[in-house]
């Protein structure tokens, strides 16, 4: 198909075709990372810029290798908290640095968002590497592709989605590429953390996850955050791993292919057991690789359309 | 002896029932005449200033009971004076101005202030609103009665609700001796918490943290129950909800002193607005469901919602540009108002004009005691000339207001304000 797309702000807006489009040419690129020379000339004159808000260590990087694998020059911004103070807001900073010269801004921040606003007022492309609560585009589409590499499929598979749904870019992501794909998804978690009509995305919610583990094919598990601004949504974290965490003992209900994901970082010993994090059903470490080569799609797509 | 004579237009006046083509004599800034042009003609000094609203509606001058003209403390965004401006431009020719400024307007004093700011800008009647509680900080009782004998015409936290039940009761049972109505912002802060919109498919869509109905509906239960506990005047502030709509309305069936308005953006406009995430559509209370919207426009027809009114709350363009979490709530609304109700409730065929009118003019003045809102002779000279067919785009930069904050950016209406009168002064008059 013929990329026609100048930034990547979240899955919704994506086609099925779309998002299949950037998973095949992702998996061109990840042969480049089996080669002992792991670089292409693709980019080569692009400048791609990290600009990161919030803190990040592997999205951070992945983007950086992935910039530099394609041959791009790399700048990096990071700058802690959740919105740039006054006087200097998110669009003056990005115009500053717009006028360096750079095709493409990749953009993690905070506040819900703040990648379509990025893009209404810039002239070169933007990748949303997380917007708040709202889009992780790019962790969605390794997490498709993690999937399709372990299971060979996608259509017709039962993903379970476990955690802080309401909280979680990573989920929105999830549910809107699963969906669109075919799949079956399923979110789990403490009904305290599951959104308000949130089965209108298309998914069905379970608050057991004895019953998840037993149904599902995939379960993705999402990091938790016991401190909130506005209280914490469940009693204890203890209260927490007894309902939902997942241990070895518990994964014995389980398909005996089931596969376990998790966007990372784990708190181990509350999603996952470390014995889980680290067993045979676990692709973590997979997911990060796959990472690199979803995101040199990306690069590569958007630095195809001109502005 | 000054007079003033508005000719040719189709007078409406719903308090009085009168529809049709009169002339209006105004003299020495009051009502002196309604009838036959030429009987008004021959009353008429010679040298009466003219108004010829031919093809045009008269009405009594329109009164929005709910604005914020950030007075003192907050001048950059709006004055009294401009915001006075801005009222007159929109056709109203009075406004209700909230106590939300820095510091609040929580004495006599502040009431004062307020008033003589408005007589030196000489164009609208800018009534002020006592703040109930000191500082507004939802403590103690602010000293209403102080501000209720130098003209407070009414009490309100606006912004938020009295913190409690027993302050509340106090409040009213208080503001009830002094005849004066509590004006309530109906939102529960704790269940409210971190919410920046409405809570359902699209706050869930969209990762913004939302609040529920019941955030408001909560708070109007408590009060109906305090109003009728007290007998006061509750006036609910732009109600927003269908739930809300259903309180209000059994209240007012089992006896309950209560009255509500509705805002103009709650009536035309839903969540999905919010889509774009942009902070132009961030308001308190939020942009509900359609089904809402509905029960809104429901409202209005079956007498539930007594009035209309703004919330013309302007911001600086730098506060409303930080994104949406951290933008302020509030649109400004004086110069859209008429223009967004006449295109979409009356030329959209929801609401005739016969209905719409009274809320904007004899009810609100009810609510606040004014005094106003009907032509009668010996009532203060304000009036409106409407002219239904006059086709406009919205464009802030046009307005008199000194904010832009306006959620209507670009539309294409359909009537207008096309003469102001305030206290028989033509206050702003356009093409007339």
């Amino acid at each position: 198909m013929n990329w026609t797309r100048k930034h990547l702000l979240g899955l919704e807006e994506l086609s099925a075709e779309e998002i299949v489009h950037i998973l095949d040419i992702a998996s061109g690129f990840k042969e480049v990372s089996t080669r002992s020379i792991k670089k292409v000339p693709a980019l080569n004159g692009r400048t791609v810029v990290n600009m990161f808000f919030e803190n990040s260590t592997r999205t951070n990087l992945s983007f950086q290798l992935a910039a530099r694998r394609l041959s791009a020059d790399l700048l990096t911004f990071s700058k802690s908290g959740t919105s740039v103070s006054k006087g200097e807001t998110l669009i003056d900073t990005a115009k500053n640095i717009e006028a360096m010269g750079v095709d493409i801004m990749v953009l993690r921040h905070g506040a819900a968002g703040a990648a379509k606003h990025l893009s209404e007022n810039i002239d070169c492309s933007v990748v949303n590497a997380g917007d708040g609560q709202h889009e992780h585009p790019t962790q969605g589409l390794l997490d498709l592709y993690t999937i399709r590499e372990v299971r060979g499929k996608i259509a017709g598979l039962k993903v379970g989605i476990v955690g802080d749904i309401a909280h979680s870019r990573v989920a929105r992501s999830n549910i809107w590429g699963l969906t669109k794909l075919g799949a079956e998804v399923m979110v789990v978690g403490p009904s305290t953390l599951i959104p308000r009509d949130i089965e209108k995305m298309g998914v069905t919610v379970c608050t057991d996850m004895d019953q998840a583990i037993r149904e599902c094919d995939v379960l993705n598990m999402l990091r938790i955050q016991f401190e909130r601004q506005d209280g914490a949504p469940f009693p204890s974290i203890r209260e927490y791993i007894q309902l939902f965490g997942v241990t070895e003992s518990r994964l014995k209900q389980a398909k005996p292919d089931v596969t376990i994901m998790h966007p990372g970082p784990v708190n181990r010993g509350i999603e996952l057991s470390p014995e889980v994090a680290d067993g045979p059903r676990s692709v973590i470490l997979r997911q990060v690789t796959n990472g690199l080569a979803v995101r040199m799609a990306v690069l590569f797509l958007l630095a195809g359309v001109d502005g | 002896m000054s007079d003033l004579i508005i000719t040719g237009g189709r007078v409406i006046d719903p308090a009085q029932n009168i529809d049709g083509e009169f002339s209006v004599l105004i003299r020495d800034g009051l009502v002196e005449f309604i009838g036959a042009p030429g009987e008004a003609k021959a009353k008429a000094s010679a040298d009466a200033e003219k108004l010829d609203a031919t093809g045009k509606i008269v009405t009594p001058g329109l009164i929005d009971m709910h604005v914020h003209f950030r007075e003192p403390g907050m001048e950059a965004q709006e004055t009294i004076a401009s915001g006075a401006a801005a009222a007159v431009a929109g056709g109203f020719s009075s406004v209700a101005c909230m106590a939300n400024t820095d510091p609040a307007l929580d004495s006599a004093a502040d009431i004062n202030f307020v008033y003589q700011k408005a007589a030196a800008a000489g164009l609208a009647n800018v009534f002020p609103v006592g703040a109930i509680t000191a500082g507004r900080e939802g403590r103690e009782l602010a000293e209403m009665a102080q501000m209720a004998r130098v003209g407070a015409v009414g009490f309100s936290d606006d912004g938020v609700a009295v913190p409690t039940a027993g302050l509340l009761r106090k409040a009213m049972t208080y503001a009830k001796m002094l005849g004066k109505p509590i004006i309530e912002h109906c939102e529960d802060a704790s269940l409210t918490g971190e919410g920046v919109m409405n809570e359902g498919y699209v706050s869930t869509v969209l990762g913004l943290p939302g609040a529920p109905s019941e955030s408001e509906e909560i708070i109007i239960a408590r009060d109906v129950a305090i109003a009728r506990l007290t007998g006061a005047h509750l006036h609910v502030q732009h109600v927003s909800t269908a739930g809300s709509l259903e309180i209000i309305r059994n209240a007012k069936r089992q006896g309950v002193r209560v009255t509500c308005e509705v805002c103009p953006h709650h009536l035309v406009l839903t969540d999905e607005s919010v889509r774009g995430y942009d902070p132009i559509f961030k308001m308190a209370p939020p942009l509900r469901a359609q089904a809402d919207v509905d029960a809104c426009l429901k409202g209005l027809l079956d007498g539930t919602i007594d009035a209309i009114a703004s919330d013309h709350a302007p911001h600086l363009a730098e506060a409303k540009e930080q994104g949406f979490l951290a933008a302020p709530c509030g649109v400004i609304g004086l110069e859209t108002m008429l223009g967004i109700l006449l295109l979409k409730l009356v030329h959209g065929g929801k609401i005739s004009l016969l209905e719409l009118l009274p809320k904007l003019t004899v009810a609100p003045a009810g609510i606040l005691g004014l005094g106003r809102g009907v032509l009668k002779p010996g009532t203060p000279g304000d009036v409106t000339v409407i002219d239904l067919d006059r086709e406009w785009v919205v464009d802030p930069a046009k307005f008199k207001s000194k904010s832009l904050n306006c959620p209507f950016t670009g539309w294409q209406l359909k009537g207008a304000a096309v003469a102001t009168v305030v206290g028989g002064k033509v206050a702003f008059r356009d093409g007339v």
